[in-house]
């Protein structure tokens, strides 16, 4: 469980976290979104106590982090890839850690292999990829089996087997009741690992919703259509109740109806279709027209109204 | 460039160090120089290290290996049901994480890097070797030389003037490469009171520190009495003033090293730290050098330089208005605390 209250950090006239608060529970993957410089890092270094908060505060498990008897077994931290000195290796760096909160040597093993790592776990990091860089952080945030991960950008630099490892690692670590908070400026990829996010922009808190709501509120989904019968096609469409407009080239844009619907439609009333493509490259767009503004969405909650569309979204969108 | 910065301040002392003790004879000019380009050279290496770290290195032929790894072991789902990591937590030991983690934290830190091994080793062998160089080549030009004054206890000890800039730089190393590379973040986020992480830091590398200091006095002490064969003098450890001058060389060391991990406390910069570190060494002498004459020795006496004079001569009180070697040595003491208490009261004020 983490907790901010009202956390602030100024730099001088900057203001890069502005009164955030939320709560991350455990047993959910919750993103933490935002643009670049939108304050992500910062937040998550006040809640490992690196960076100081100039107002407010956050708690781990319910605690202050500079409380804790053994902080790397309450929250383990990924702040950024390769944090290593370039000249120590893997398990040098693990067991300095560990030793540190008193955390039997065996997991350094346990944690290397967890992560892929045994065979090279005694090279020196500097000859370590990115993604090595990556797995060695991951691994470093598990060593005291902790019930709180924070995970900043850990898919940076992964290969997509990598990816794809590292969401269900973390999709594992929430279903065995741990909180996993987790931070990306990718969208698509929260879609996937998150079951919930927490978005910022410009250091404000501008949404905390499940991720289903997330993407029902996207708007920009449409269907685009094209028929040599527009216009037959355009009234048997609003008479099932979908929402549309004409583009500059004639074709369609359909909103609230999918691609099916559409096309059995169009094939009852015998009406020819050249084009039938759902467009859904828009994950991208509604997560920066929500950041964009941060004033007009400040706060908003999920509606509840979500649309047989959204996991067909998710899917498409890698 | 930064790293021209200190080439230039190190170019600049080193001719400092030449013209100082030119009076010595040609063999020493030579030697200072050789040294300075050594630990130039160590220093070279180790940014190059801190920047591969940073930036994002080629995998190397190492990589082929692990890529087989992971596909046998990381492709698949993770698994809660296999219990590789099935949540059952560990127990929490009772009482808090404290000093004595940390000490063994640090201890790991030191000896898990090529670094240290590579400036130690230079401490001991330039620290050693210097010392045995100065003191054959004074016994070899025996007959030929004025003897007037002559300290064979200081003579033997010579090196540790060479030593003490290995050691500097692996005490500015110790700090400002947590911060050049980021680690300092893994080492307080597991360790959030700031000051015991930095006392732990003083205390192993100040042991590490007065360990190789005293090797480095000892050894260079007896080596030079048994090369100073009569009719040249030579010293014993019961000789007036000797026990306290090899001992006080490897204390200087010690603390002139705990002087540079506070200087590196201060700046967390590897290149502004040694910079700092060398100026205060050599370049203040000769600013000093340019005062009025009347100020010169009243400020003199307050550089490390001159303080590590006196603690390495057996006559003590070699230079006038000196302080006494072990009054110097405290003052030299009172310098590190200052440097070391502003660089942890700093510590817990910035962000890290």
């Amino acid at each position: 469980m983490i907790e901010c209250q009202g956390l602030t950090k100024r730099y001088g006239e900057k203001i890069a976290v502005d009164q955030l608060s939320f709560v991350v529970r455990p047993g959910v993957v919750t993103g933490f979104l935002g643009p670049n410089g939108s304050g992500k890092s910062t937040t998550m270094r006040m809640i490992v106590g690196l960076d100081a908060p100039s107002a407010g505060d956050v708690k781990v498990n319910g605690r202050r982090y500079h409380d804790l008897a053994w902080p790397l077994r309450e929250i383990g931290a990924l702040l950024e890839a390769k944090a290593i000195h370039p000249g120590r290796s893997a398990r040098s760096h693990l067991r300095m850690l560990c030793e540190t909160n008193a955390i039997p040597l065996r997991r350094i093993d346990e944690v290397l292999d967890l992560v892929g790592l045994t065979a090279i776990a005694n090279q020196r990091a500097g000859k370590f990829s990115l993604g090595m860089g990556q797995r060695l952080g991951i691994a470093a945030a598990l060593l005291g089996d902790p019930a709180v991960l924070l995970l900043d950008e850990p898919v940076n630099g992964l290969d997509p087997d990598g990816i794809r490892w590292a969401r269900n690692l973390m999709r594992g670590l929430a279903r065995e009741g741990r909180t996993v908070f987790v931070s990306s400026h990718l969208m698509s990829e929260m879609a996937l690992t998150a079951d919930e996010v927490v978005i910022i922009g410009k250091g404000r808190l501008i949404a905390q919703l499940p991720v289903a709501d997330l993407l029902a509120q996207s708007s920009q989904r449409y269907v685009r259509v094209r028929s040599p019968q527009i216009e037959q096609l355009k009234d048997v469409l609003e008479e099932h109740g979908a929402s549309v407009a004409q583009e500059d080239d004639g074709a369609l844009s359909v909103r609230a109806m999918d691609e099916v619907a559409i096309g059995d439609l169009a094939a009852s009333s015998s009406i020819t279709l050249h084009e039938l493509s759902p467009q859904s490259a828009s994950l991208e767009e509604a997560f920066m027209e929500l950041t964009e503004d941060s004033i007009e969405y400040r706060g908003a909650t999920a509606s509840g109204t979500a649309t047989p569309q959204s996991s067909t979204l998710a899917a498409e969108s890698l | 460039m930064r790293f021209g910065k200190i080439a230039v301040i190190h170019l600049s002392a080193m001719l400092a160090v030449v013209g100082r003790h030119r009076h010595r004879g040609g063999p020493f000019g030579i030697i200072v120089l050789v040294i300075v380009v050594a630990v130039l050279a160590v220093l070279l290496v180790q940014r190059r290290r801190e920047r591969s770290g940073i930036a994002e290195s080629a995998p190397g032929a190492a990589l082929a290996h692990v890529k087989l790894a992971m596909s046998d072991t990381n492709t698949g789902d993770f698994d809660t049901a296999g219990g590789r990591l099935a949540w059952a937590p560990m127990p929490m030991p009772p009482g808090r994480y404290g000093l004595s983690g940390l000490l063994r934290s640090e201890w790991t830190k030191l000896r898990s890097v090529r670094s240290t091994g590579w400036t130690l080793a230079i401490t001991v062998v330039l620290g050693i070797g210097v010392s045995v160089i100065v003191t054959a080549e004074t016994r070899a030009h025996w007959s030929t030389t004025d003897h007037q004054g002559f300290d064979p206890i200081s003579t033997s000890l010579i090196g540790v003037f060479i030593g003490q800039f290995a050691v500097g730089v692996l005490g500015v190393l110790v700090m400002s490469s947590e911060y050049g590379t980021g680690t300092i973040r893994s080492t307080l986020a597991a360790a959030p009171r700031r000051p015991l992480v930095l006392s732990a830091k003083v205390l192993v590398f100040g042991a590490v520190a007065l360990v190789v200091g005293e090797v480095v006095a000892f050894v260079a002490f007896f080596v030079g009495q048994a090369l100073l064969s009569a009719p040249a003098v030579h010293a014993s450890l019961s000789t007036p003033g000797a026990w306290r001058a090899v001992v006080g060389s490897g204390l200087y060391i010690a603390v002139l090293g705990l002087f540079s991990l506070g200087l590196a406390t201060v700046i967390r910069h590897t290149a502004g730290a040694i910079s700092a570190f060398v100026g205060i060494l050599l370049v203040l002498p000769l600013v000093v050098a340019a005062l009025p004459s009347s100020l010169q020795s009243d400020v003199r006496r307050f550089l490390p330089d001159r303080i590590g004079s006196e603690l390495i001569n057996g006559n003590g009180f070699g230079f006038p208005g000196a302080f006494s070697p072990w009054i110097g040595f405290l003052i030299m003491c009172g310098y590190t605390a200052a440097l070391l208490v502003a660089g942890g009261v700093l510590m817990v004020r910035r962000d890290a």
